[in-house]
């Protein structure tokens, strides 16, 4: 008997029913919404942070100061990065090219009647390049400015708007906790990043920070590396922890007291988490397409019941067992295909107005193998709860079937 | 020969007792006979035309069709058989109720793998055959009942079978439509077919050219009429 019939058949079946038909898919919707939804989410951060950490560039280190687990970290004394530190490795290793520190503290910038709470940004000249992120009026900072202690500061375009400030804001001044600064330069316009308005800060010289933080602010600090080239960077690496360990004068049995971190280390640590949150949804999504799979074995199982009578017909005109199990089958298939395909619209919905209404996370993104992994899914539910039931409706002995009221 | 049934006995076991539906039935149909089969309720017509039909196996015993033993073949074999050799009609019509005049009739083709354009012109054909060509598109709750038993006689037909097997086939219909039903069977006579009808009714079975009688499953009687 032709696929197509039992397609025809099948439909006919459903369509005679269809509320019936879609609360007993309900649990494949939900759980098939469920992992769109989530992948959809989770893929669209991923998507974004990769994209934002190649953009960085593959020659961008990051250190920041970590205190090692168990007792020998324990015997460590302070852990902390100087701005001193970064400077002997800029000095010593040769594979590095570029050092800024970095020192971030929340304050407000108050402007004439206005203020806001911003990042407050403490750093040296290169960070522009290391940041890849730069000035789109004015200027940044420069060495002369560090060396000096000049107070003068960089703002993101959402500190102009949020102080109000009018015309060409370079050479105005904002405070900082009582002390002026002159404005230099204006950032160029980033928007959200790894969950961060880049566009909400405020950079200044990093020596400039101990008048406003104090000394002691500036003895934890993270440092930002550029290597010489992307293809080098495990040796950068080699030599940045070598001169660091001597810095911070460690014995050979000792851990290091801080943690460098490459743009690929930052890639995979990050799709560690990605990759356990989808794997805990994909669980909980797993018990409910069983859920789903049951309630579909359970309804295949009374239709078969009230179309007894049916089944004797089609076997007393010369239908063969398989024609029978097959139609089921395809019932159930398609049954469940039905469910998967309001679930992937309705979960990828739900993963776009999630992202809409919260604005920390970036675009939802269904890449296509989710798509064919709720088909697949669903197919395989519909035919793996359908058997059952198709093989009982196939077994039926024919007289038995016509006499059935 | 197109029939020979040799010492068929159907038994069902109910427990400890024993039913002998069938007990022993031996009978011969030639190509194109008209035959009535009567009896009173519960002596065996039904387990007969069932056994005749392929619907169900004897206990023991042979059924020669067509030159080939049935007695024993698996369902599947079975289902094929009455798929190209028989034509059953039931006496509560069994018709699909979703599906329309046409569909009905297709129903055994489907079965038999033959192309859609195929299906319908047998199918139209067949419901022509039966003087129903002008209700194809009615469902059965749309037809009478007589009307519904000529679509069930034009599926039963639409396979060109070697036999016509009817169970009371004139049991749920007033004497009218009765008459009219076994006016269509005449007509199938008249063009060769072979035709079993089993009835309770001796005006039925006046239409036939031979009467068997059944008594507890054994045929008590056995005689050809004008
Ligand atoms: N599946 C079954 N299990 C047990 N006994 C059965 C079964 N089918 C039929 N019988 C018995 O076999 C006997 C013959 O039944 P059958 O249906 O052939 O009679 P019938 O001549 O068709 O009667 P009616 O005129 O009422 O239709 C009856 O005694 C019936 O009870
Ligand atoms: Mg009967």
């Amino acid at each position: 008997m032709p696929v197509l019939e039992n397609i025809k058949i099948a439909l006919q079946a459903l369509n005679s029913n269809k509320l019936r038909a879609i609360l007993t898919t309900l649990g494949i919707i939900i759980g098939v919404a469920a992992v769109v939804a989530v992948v959809s989410v989770v893929q669209g951060l991923s998507f974004m942070i990769t994209s934002q950490l190649q953009e960085a560039g593959a020659d961008f280190i990051i250190v920041v100061p970590n205190r090692p687990r168990g007792e020998a970290g324990e015997m460590l004394g302070r852990i902390e990065l100087t701005y001193e530190d970064g400077l002997a490795v800029n000095e010593k290793a040769p594979e590095v090219k570029d050092f800024s520190p970095l020192l971030q503290r929340r304050a407000t910038v108050k402007f004439s009647d206005e203020h806001t709470f911003t990042y407050i940004l403490c750093t040296s000249a290169s960070f522009q390049e290391i940041n890849n992120h730069y000035v789109d009026r004015g200027r940044f900072l420069t060495k002369l400015d560090n060396d000096h202690r000049k107070k003068v500061c960089v703002l993101g375009t959402k500190v102009v708007e949020d102080l109000g400030i009018k015309g060409n804001p370079l050479g105005k001044g904002v405070s900082i906790r009582k002390l002026s600064f002159t404005i230099i330069g204006v950032l160029e316009e980033r928007g959200q990043a790894l969950g961060q308005n880049a566009d909400d800060v405020c950079i200044i010289p990093f020596n400039t920070s101990r008048l406003l933080f104090g000394e002691e602010a500036s003895r934890s600090l993270v440092l930002y590396f550029r290597a010489k080239s992307a293809e080098n960077i495990d040796l950068a690496k080699e030599q940045i922890t070598e001169v660091l360990r001597k810095q911070h004068s460690l014995k050979s049995g000792q851990p290091d007291d801080f943690l460098v971190l490459l743009q690929q280390d930052l890639l995979e640590r990050i799709n560690t988490i990605l990759g356990s949150v989808t794997a805990v949804v994909a669980g909980i999504v797993g018990i409910s397409l069983v859920v789903g799979g049951i309630g579909i074995m359970n309804i295949m199982l009374v239709s078969v019941t009230e179309r007894t009578r049916e089944i004797g017909i089609r076997k007393a005109v010369g239908a063969k067992r398989r024609d029978i199990i097959f139609q089921f089958l395809v019932e159930a298939i398609i049954l469940s295909l039905v469910g998967g395909t309001i679930g992937i619209v309705f979960g990828y919905t739900l993963g776009v107005i999630v992202t809409r209404f919260i604005p920390q996370l970036p675009p939802a993104h269904v890449p296509l193998w989710a798509v064919g992994l709720g088909f697949g899914f669903s197919t395989l539910v519909g035919l793996f709860f359908g058997i059952y039931p198709a093989a009982r409706a196939g077994k039926l002995d024919p007289i038995e079937a016509l006499r059935y009221e | 020969m197109l029939i020979n049934l040799s010492n068929i006995n159907k038994i069902y076991k109910m427990g400890l007792t024993e039913i002998r539906a069938i007990d022993g039935v031996s009978m011969e149909v030639e190509p194109s006979e008209y035959i009535a089969i009567m009896g009173p309720s519960g002596s065996g017509k039904s387990t007969l035309m069932n056994l005749m039909g392929c619907l169900d196996t004897p206990t023991s015993g042979s059924y020669i069709l067509n030159d080939m033993e049935i007695a024993h073949l698996d369902d599947d074999k079975l289902a094929e058989i009455r798929n190209k050799e028989i034509g059953f009609v039931f006496q509560t019509f069994n018709l699909l109720p979703r599906a329309n005049a046409l569909q009905n009739v297709e129903l055994p083709l489907i079965y038999s793998n033959i192309s859609a354009r195929e299906r319908r012109k047998r199918a139209l054909h067949a419901l022509e055959v039966v003087g129903l060509k002008d209700r194809v598109n009615h469902r059965p709750n749309e037809l009478s009942g007589g009307e519904r038993q000529r679509v069930a006689i034009a599926r039963a037909l639409v396979n060109s079978p070697s036999i016509l097997l009817a169970d009371e086939p004139t049991g749920n219909l007033d004497s009218k439509m009765g008459e009219e039903i076994m006016q269509v069977f005449d007509r199938l006579y008249e063009q060769k077919n072979t035709i079993i009808v089993v009835t309770h009714e001796e005006h039925i079975a006046r239409h036939t050219k031979r009467v068997i009688k059944l008594l507890d499953g054994k045929i008590i009687s056995d005689e050809s009429q004008e």
